[in-house]
């Protein structure tokens, strides 16, 4: 008897082992690929953008690779999602949970072959998860009480982040600026604030943190070029006709002498707000939209020094920095809180002039000047340092902090490894394949620098049964380490974060045993 | 194809294009119709149950989803045959009318063709077995009505409703913390609920969710949360006894909607309605600030003057609120929507305890939270999540848990879940099947045949003997004459449902029987199909 298919022409439908192997392939390709840039020694890979001008990007950043993939295969897009969920939420440990999920499903794949139920093996994960987060709850280690200590920790971890990146040659040189940038946020996490500058030309070891603020703009012609003690008006405002908006208004007129009286008013009204705006008594004036010629004149008669086209996120960083506020009407000067700062003065970085504020009374917010010898080095640069900044505000907010290099999935392993030993019943297997997933990520962080794994990871278990230990991979010398001399550490919400989301993404892809692909949507239309 | 001929011997055409269409007819169209009927309930079969697999859908433009919510997998799957697209339906409107057991009905129906087709083997009418299945189930809904329990609870008590929340969720992929999911969902159905009316208005509960964080932050709010923030970067964050003005009217220049022209033709009308203009945003703000409010909640946008004189006068404002937000607003503080700046009045404004400003993650992301409403009639509850399936698949779950809580105030009749329904249901319908005389006997038997497989379904997809396990609990429930036994899917080691706190509505089951049966008969109807062969 005939069965009508069910489904549209180009859907199609894999059912039972063949959907599990095929979302079990993809999300292990999607791990695979990543792998190799784990680790202080990881490489990098060069992504070609297929839009015009094939622009390339040469980057370490497991997010960023995943991101500009196109996928097809579903499980595998799972994957690219918790790794982008990883980087909005802690911003680090990117490629760690794409490939601890792999190595999960990796263990679960060899499970289901040996006829365990998908469904026992996540009860299984769920036990070992649990386990191994008390586990790392049991061992971190709090200095926010002490203040010196915990600005060393976050050297530490910023130091930790940044090795594996392009910036590891000047790590302390980097992780001195991050801390710094980050205290200076006062414990918000709004990493708005903090802005990048990149400017070709120099090394990266030029690259610095400016203590004052620094716009990407240039002074108008004929203004002051340098103001001491400047008062500052934030804008936001047109500048260029001020159309009257109400009523939708518009202009008819019958004769050549009423235009130009209609422009000499219009003039006048422009002249006016220009005489408003100079009543606050600033002697600087930042618009977020364009100044026309015209006012721009009467700013520099005024000496007052006017910039242009400041965009939103430097008006609100600007604001935040001198304190002022953003302003849109010019009716009541007294009212209106001006910024201040000390100097405003034009410098030069590399060719071009930039716009440098100093002795602010804020700074909530800062630049950073990255300097680099190519567009290339020093986008990876901004993305590791990114990496940084988001881990150590983090980090600030939940000062738990642990050791790296390994130690923090050998501890887990081993504490997994004994509730394996305690449960009855097929999870025990389940258990155990987790503490075998989580050894994985040092096995391969050992592999990345060319190094023994086998031997190493089985050194490192050896000496993690003695209680308290603190060994870890050093990849610098090759050999299994302690860690706290080393002075390798980690943030305690980034290891949980990648700990819970590559588990739940390893229960959700183990779950599945259908996939249905509907038919893709037809495009003929938009031709 | 059938060609009637005239008395000249000429050819009739009853269809247009008749051969550019295909035709089934009699029992074959049957036969067809119930094989595509069994193939979608074979998808959802495995889905079925505590231990029930996950599909994962990818829609046409790519996108994923990941579910276990029949509803959702039948809809996303873009099937093409008519017969699959009323099962679709079937379990939509078992959706919209009671929002849990979508899975269920669907594998009840397909359980029911195939008992169906059987049938047709034998060569009884179509008919008589759609006659039997309505008499086999108004038989079954009425044993149902005779087991049921009355389910004590009331607000102060609501562990009973946490139970049966736990029991829908536990077939989802969020069971891992069910209990707290559940406790969430009951309370947030309580503090809508008019217990008075036995009524729930489950619009007033907001669900929302943001990804990153954790399914344990998941948490809920007296209050409203809104996606937005603040419209000027430097208003106060946190706003203490906030006075809400809700506004439909933009803070911009006016254009009166009939059409008008201003003409500007000489200075002085330049000057005064620059002046005017200059005027109205004072105006505007003023009157906001006049009937004492403390922060504008507005459905439009904000022209930069106005914006900033809002700032100035130190008046918080929100823009581009959504209209249903705005509702929901207007519900939990008790303010009125105001339409106009004139009609503003103080009467008019919303109250709430405390607004505040929330900042996720690393990105600059917010979020704006109205706690401590006047009327805290309606809640949000706010979902976090690994990633955006997740997030999505646990909407769903809350959704179910939150019908559940929802039937169970509207009729507190239960019945007993894990299959125990269904057994019990079965027997009573054999009994009663010896009673007909005629050919309905066969298809009532059938009928009862084709409850088991829901237990069946259950006990496979936990990895138990299928037939051993139902055969042992329906001698338990006949020997013992109880009506709770059923299928232990949780290996917990009784089969007493009463033990296990497995509930279902009673509404619920007698919808899926109805609606599964309803469903059934229209589909033995059709005799024959036209449709369009390759266009």
């Amino acid at each position: 008897m005939p069965i009508d298919k069910i489904f549209k022409d180009d859907a199609s439908e894999e059912k039972g082992e063949r959907a599990r192997m095929a979302s079990f392939i993809g999300a292990m390709a999607v791990a695979d690929l990543v792998k190799s840039t784990l680790g202080p020694k990881g490489m990098d890979k060069i992504l070609q953008s297929t839009g015009r001008g094939h622009s390339v990007t040469v980057t370490n950043d497991g997010a960023t690779i995943l991101k500009s993939l196109h996928i097809d295969n579903p499980a595998a897009k799972v994957l690219v999602d918790i790794s982008k969920v990883q980087d909005d939420e802690v911003g680090d440990g990117t490629t760690s949970v794409v490939v601890l999920a792999g190595e999960l499903l990796r263990e679960a794949e060899k499970l289901v072959t040996s006829k365990i139920h998908p469904m026992t093996i996540i009860a299984g994960y769920r036990m070992a998860a649990e386990c191994a987060r008390d586990a790392l709850l049991k061992r971190v280690i709090d200095n926010k009480e002490n203040a010196e200590k915990f600005r060393s920790d976050l050297m530490k971890i910023a130091m930790t982040t940044l090795c594996s990146k392009i910036l590891s040659q000047d790590k302390e040189h980097f992780a001195e600026m991050a801390v710094d940038a980050v205290f200076r946020l006062k414990g918000s996490t709004n990493l708005e604030a903090i802005q990048i500058i990149k400017k070709p030309g120099g090394s990266l070891r030029d690259s610095f943190l400016d203590e004052g603020f620094i716009l990407d703009k240039k002074i108008g012609i004929g203004q002051p070029k340098r103001i001491e003690n400047a008062k500052i008006l934030v804008a936001n405002t047109a500048m260029d006709t001020d159309k009257v908006k109400i009523y939708g208004a518009r202009v008819r007129v019958d004769s050549m002498t009423k235009v130009a009286q209609i422009e000499g008013a219009e003039k006048e009204k422009m002249k006016d707000k220009v005489n408003k705006i100079l009543a606050h008594g600033i002697n600087c004036f930042v618009n977020r939209q364009l100044i026309y010629n015209f006012p721009e004149e009467l700013f520099a008669d005024a000496g007052v020094l006017a910039i242009e086209h400041a965009d939103f996120e430097g008006i609100e960083r600007l604001g935040l920095v001198t304190g002022g506020e953003i302003a849109s009407t010019f009716d009541n000067p007294e009212s209106v809180k001006l910024g201040h700062c000390k100097l405003i003065e034009e410098i030069m970085i590399g060719e071009d002039k930039l716009i440098h504020f100093s002795g602010v009374e804020m700074g909530q917010a800062c630049s950073i000047v990255l300097r680099g010898a190519s567009h290339h080095v020093l986008d990876e640069a901004e993305r590791s340092l990114h990496d940084a900044l988001c881990v150590l505000s983090q980090t600030v907010n939940d000062s738990r902090v642990l050791l790296g290099g390994g130690w923090p999935e050998m501890v887990m392993a081993k504490e997994v490894d004994e509730l394996a030993r305690k449960t009855a019943g097929k999870k025990s297997h389940a258990i155990e394949a987790f503490s075998r997933a989580l050894v994985a990520i040092p096995t391969t962080i050992a592999d990345n620098a060319g190094l023994d794994s086998a031997e190493l990871v089985a050194q490192l278990r050896a000496e993690h049964h003695t209680e308290g230990c603190n060994a870890g991979i050093d990849v610098i010398s090759g050999a299994v380490g302690d860690m706290e001399e080393r002075g390798i550490y980690e943030a305690f919400k980034v290891k949980q974060a990648v700990l819970l989301s590559a588990t739940e993404a390893a229960e959700m892809i183990l779950r599945v045993d259908e996939i249905i692909t509907c038919a893709p949507r037809r495009r003929e239309d938009r031709m | 194809m059938a060609l009637a001929f005239d008395e000249f011997g000429r050819p009739f055409i009853i269809l247009r294009e008749q051969d550019q269409k295909t035709r089934l007819r009699g029992i074959d169209a049957q036969k067809a119709n119930i094989a595509a009927g069994k193939a979608v309930a074979r998808i959802l079969r495995s889905s079925l149950g505590p231990k029930g697999m996950d599909k994962m859908l990818q829609g046409p433009d790519g996108d994923v989803t990941i579910s276990n919510d029949g509803a959702t997998i039948l809809e996303q799957m873009d099937v093409d045959n008519q017969i699959a697209k009323l099962m679709v339906e079937l379990s939509r409107s078992q959706d919209y009318e009671i929002g849990d057991g979508t899975t269920g009905v669907v594998v009840m129906a397909g359980a029911l063709l195939e008992q169906a087709e059987r049938q047709l083997d034998r060569g009884i009418h179509p008919i008589r077995i759609a006659e039997g299945y309505e008499m086999a189930s108004r038989v079954a809904v009425e044993h149902l009505e005779r087991i049921a329990q009355k389910f004590e609870f009331d607000v102060d008590n609501y562990e009973p409703l946490v139970q049966t929340c736990m029991t829908t969720l536990s077939s989802k992929i969020v069971n891992r913390c069910k209990r707290s999911l559940a406790e969430i969902a009951v309370k947030a159905v309580l503090a809508v609920a008019d217990l008075e009316r036995r009524d729930v208005n489950l619009d007033l509960i907001k669900v929302e969710g943001k990804v990153g964080g954790k399914l344990e932050d998941t948490e809920l709010i007296y209050g409203i949360l809104v996606d937005k923030d603040m419209s000027h970067p430097q208003m106060p964050k946190q706003i203490e006894d906030a006075h809400i003005a809700i506004l439909t009217c933009p803070f911009e220049p006016p254009k009166p909607k009939t059409k008008h022209k201003v003409d500007i033709d000489t200075v002085e009308k330049f000057e005064t309605l620059r002046k005017q203009e200059q005027q109205y945003f004072d105006e505007m703000v003023q009157k906001c600030k006049d009937v004492g409010a403390t922060l504008v909640i507005c459905q439009w946008g904000f022209d930069d003057e106005a914006n900033h004189l809002l700032m100035h006068r130190n008046l918080p404002a929100v823009r581009w609120v959504g209209g249903v937000e705005l509702e929901l607003i207007a519900i939990a503080t008790g303010g009125r929507i105001v339409p106009r700046f004139q009609e503003l009045t103080p009467e008019k404004l919303g109250k709430a305890g405390m607004v505040r400003e929330k900042s996720f993650g690393t990105t600059k992301e917010r979020m704006l939270y109205i706690e401590h409403c006047a009327n805290s009639k309606a809640v949000t509850i706010f979902i976090r999540g690994g990633n955006k399936m997740m997030i999505e698949e646990t909407k769903r779950s809350i959704h179910d848990a939150l019908c559940v809580a929802r039937n169970l105030i509207r009729n507190n009749s239960i019945v007993y879940g894990g299959g125990a329904a269904e057994i019990t249901c079965s027997l009573a319908v054999d009994a009663a099947a010896d009673k007909y005389p005629g050919v309905e006997q066969y298809a009532i038997r059938a009928f009862a045949e084709a409850l088991d497989s829901v237990p069946m379904a259950l006990a496979e997809n936990s990895g138990l003997q299928p037939i051993e396990t139902l055969s042992a609990v329906k001698s338990q429930q006949i020997k013992e004459n109880i009506p709770f036994y059923g299928i232990d899917c949780n290996d917990v080691g009784t089969n007493d449902m009463r033990e296990q706190n497995v509930f279902e509505t009673l509404i619920g089951k007698q919808q899926q029987i109805l609606l599964a049966t309803q469903v059934v008969k229209m589909i033995l109807k059709i005799d024959d199909v036209i449709s369009n062969s390759e266009y």
